[in-house]
């Protein structure tokens, strides 16, 4: 004990003690409480239930717009940080804190917010008929015939098309953190040095990016990326506030195990969820598998 | 939430009353009563429990105190299962209740204690408009106009949106009707209830298709729960006709101003049924037998049935719906019993998994 410097914080059986003790209370007696339960089922009942046209309709959504939204975070949550990292500007460190804010919002109010915003007669959605009624109104004083139809604009107020628009809408809003704040630290661990060396030997802005920058980055990225796409996965509150929820076209598979909730159907519920569970799993697996293989090709490059 | 607060306040100082007062006051028992009911019913049983108490506390001397929780009915039902200590359940229909004695909690004919199938107000599914009715949406079949926009919420969640499908559905099926402002209309119908047989709407392949054309090509957005609903077209300004509890299109008027919506009433529609029940489990354990069943009980005196009219729930005392049938117009009724042989036949037919609700939405294959 006494000859171990590694040891700062004494007792490595009793914080491993503590970590099982932990993870296991927390997380994998509450999932095997849920596999438990699907175990109530015959296997018939288990593959009728997660196979529903309806269900099936809502796996593909829940993961088609979580990708989407993760996507869409990776590319800009990468250049919000590269400006935050590199560059000095008023209001840098408001912008920064407030890259944290959809951890602290509760979902429901954001889904409420963004829904009322696109709506007919919300800011943004209640623009396009404005802007068509100025055109043609500018148009008519001149003597033209209306240039615009009336509903020329309505794609303004997407949530209720039934459209997966509004629902990757929000899940970038609560995914937006995640990219950003694991880019964030290796960018300014990462000394811009290695960008000029670059450049003296010939390197186009591209190819720095492309050969010295990204690469450094990627693992950090990635890992960004899945916990942006396992926080969609998981998303509730927002997404019912923004869907059209009509089944088996904006109903995600979170509000599939809601419904048979209500619907007494506990062990039906818990299938979905153990279905969602297993194929997150797989995703986040394979996520890990290209995380490891690029640090471990990081370091034979380096 | 000033009402909450004050009868906090009060509960907390009359409990520092009797730890410190003399005497006299140390004779009262306190008494604490949940009742676990559906979405719209806050404002009905908070003046409901202020009367309730008061009067408690007049006849018997002991202090009752009472505490809401409020949710989608089918939400409600779960807690209670799961172990939520609700002394009383005062849910948006009988389903939900039958789910809860089926986990063993309520002793099975809890309907027979209470007198109108433990039903002491009833209310009925109406139609909210845009003000001036600029669709014409008047009856049931207008509902099908090219353009009209139908909001209502998700029958597989929402207690109220499950009695909208049935109006629906029994509208269009010419279900029989009765006169529920008189005793024999009442009488007739309960008694066509009992007698009921065979229930023909169930096989009206025609209104199937109707519903699923309305739901598939009218209904834009289903929110969870009925007040969600109320939402969606109220603030959000979606759809032309909203289908709802009627107490809760009287809200919808009170909250956003009359001078934005017209209530409608159809010619036809069911009459709603929410049932209360005593929880016999948690009343055994806890000891609070007697004061539940007074609470329910209670329900059914003139104070309490002026109050469900002023609040928007029509009466089933005859004298208090005369009362208020200006603002509860009597329209034909037709009841859940004699149409389609209660919850548990339309739950199964209708809304439990592969019912013709989820057909309706099963995707093309």
């Amino acid at each position: 004990m006494a000859g171990s410097p590694s040891r700062v914080i004494p007792g490595f059986s009793l914080t491993l003690g503590y970590t099982l003790f932990y993870l296991s209370a927390l997380v994998l007696i509450p999932l095997g409480a849920l596999v438990l339960k699907t175990t109530e089922m015959s296997f018939a009942q288990f593959w009728a239930v997660t196979t529903d046209p309806i269900v099936l309709a809502s796996y593909r959504l829940t993961f088609t717009a979580s990708f989407l939204a993760a996507l869409i975070n990776g590319i800009f949550g990468l250049i919000v940080a590269w400006a935050l990292v590199r560059y000095e500007f008023p209001g840098r460190r408001v912008f920064d804190a407030l890259i944290d804010f959809p951890f602290a919002l509760p979902t429901a109010v954001a889904g409420l917010t963004y829904a009322s915003l696109y709506l007919k007669d919300g800011w943004i959605g209640g623009l396009g008929p404005r802007i068509v009624g100025g055109v043609n109104g500018l148009a008519g004083l001149a003597g033209l015939s209306a240039p615009l139809a009336p509903e020329a604009l309505d794609w303004l107020t997407f949530p209720y098309t039934g459209g997966t628009a509004g629902i990757v809408l929000v899940l970038v809003f609560v995914g937006l953190p995640f990219v950003v704040r694991t880019v964030q630290p290796v960018l300014i661990e990462w000394d811009p040095e290695f960008e000029t060396a670059a450049r003296s030997l010939g390197a186009g802005s591209f190819m720095i990016f492309r050969r010295v920058i990204f690469p450094e980055l990627f693992p950090a990225w990635v890992s960004g990326f899945a916990l942006a796409f396992a926080r969609g996965i998981g998303e509730y509150g927002s997404v019912i506030f923004i869907a059209a929820n009509i089944p088996g076209k904006s109903q995600i598979a979170p509000l599939q195990i809601v419904t048979k909730l209500d619907d007494f159907q506990y062990a039906a519920a818990a299938a979905i969820g153990v279905v969602l569970l297993f194929i997150s799993l797989l995703i986040l697996l394979a996520i890990n598998a290209v995380e490891h293989y690029a640090r471990r090709h990081e370091r034979a490059a380096a | 939430m000033n009402n909450w607060l004050s009868r906090r306040t009060l509960g907390a100082a009359l409990g520092v009353i009797a730890l410190f007062g003399a005497a006299p006051v140390s004779q009262a028992a306190q008494v604490r009563l949940l009742n676990v009911s559906y979405d719209p019913t806050r404002e009905l049983y908070t003046h409901y429990n202020e009367l309730f108490a008061a009067k408690y506390k007049a006849e018997t001397g002991d202090i009752v105190t009472i505490e809401q929780s409020h949710a989608g009915s089918g939400k409600q039902a779960r807690s209670v299962i799961d172990g939520l200590n609700a002394d009383v359940v005062t849910l948006a229909l009988g389903w939900d209740i039958t789910a809860i004695e089926r986990a063993g909690l309520i002793a099975p004919g809890w309907q027979k204690k209470l007198p109108n199938g433990a039903a002491p107000y009833t209310s009925t599914i109406a139609f909210l408009v845009r003000k001036g009715n600029p669709k014409g949406i008047k009856d049931w079949k207008d509902l099908f106009k090219p353009g009209v926009q139908v909001i209502t919420a998700n029958p597989k969640t929402s207690g109220g949106a499950r009695w909208v499908y049935l109006a629906l559905w029994g509208a269009l099926a010419k279900a029989n009707t009765h006169d529920f402002s008189t005793a024999k209309g009442q009488a007739e119908a309960v008694a066509a209830g009992a007698a009921a047989k065979d229930f023909p709407a169930f096989r009206n392949a025609e209104v199937q298709a109707q519903v699923a054309d309305l739901f598939n090509n009218h209904v834009p957005v289903l929110d969870a729960g009925a007040r969600g609903s109320t939402v969606s077209f109220a603030q959000k300004q979606l759809g032309d006709v909203l289908l709802n509890w009627e107490n809760e299109l009287w809200l919808a008027q009170e909250e956003f101003g009359a001078d934005k919506f017209d209530i409608v009433y159809p010619p036809v529609s069911i009459l709603t049924e929410p049932p209360v029940a005593v929880v016999d489990k948690v009343v055994d354990q806890r000891g609070t037998r007697a004061v539940a069943e007074a609470y329910l009980k209670g329900l059914y005196t003139p104070e309490a049935q002026n109050l469900a009219g002023e609040l928007h729930y029509r009466p089933r005392s005859l004298e208090a719906l005369k009362k208020y049938s200006a603002q509860l117009p009597n329209i034909p009724f037709f009841t859940i019993d004699e149409t389609f042989g209660g919850w548990e036949k339309a739950q199964t037919t209708f809304f439990a998994d592969g019912g013709t609700f989820d057909q309706i939405y099963k995707p093309a294959k």
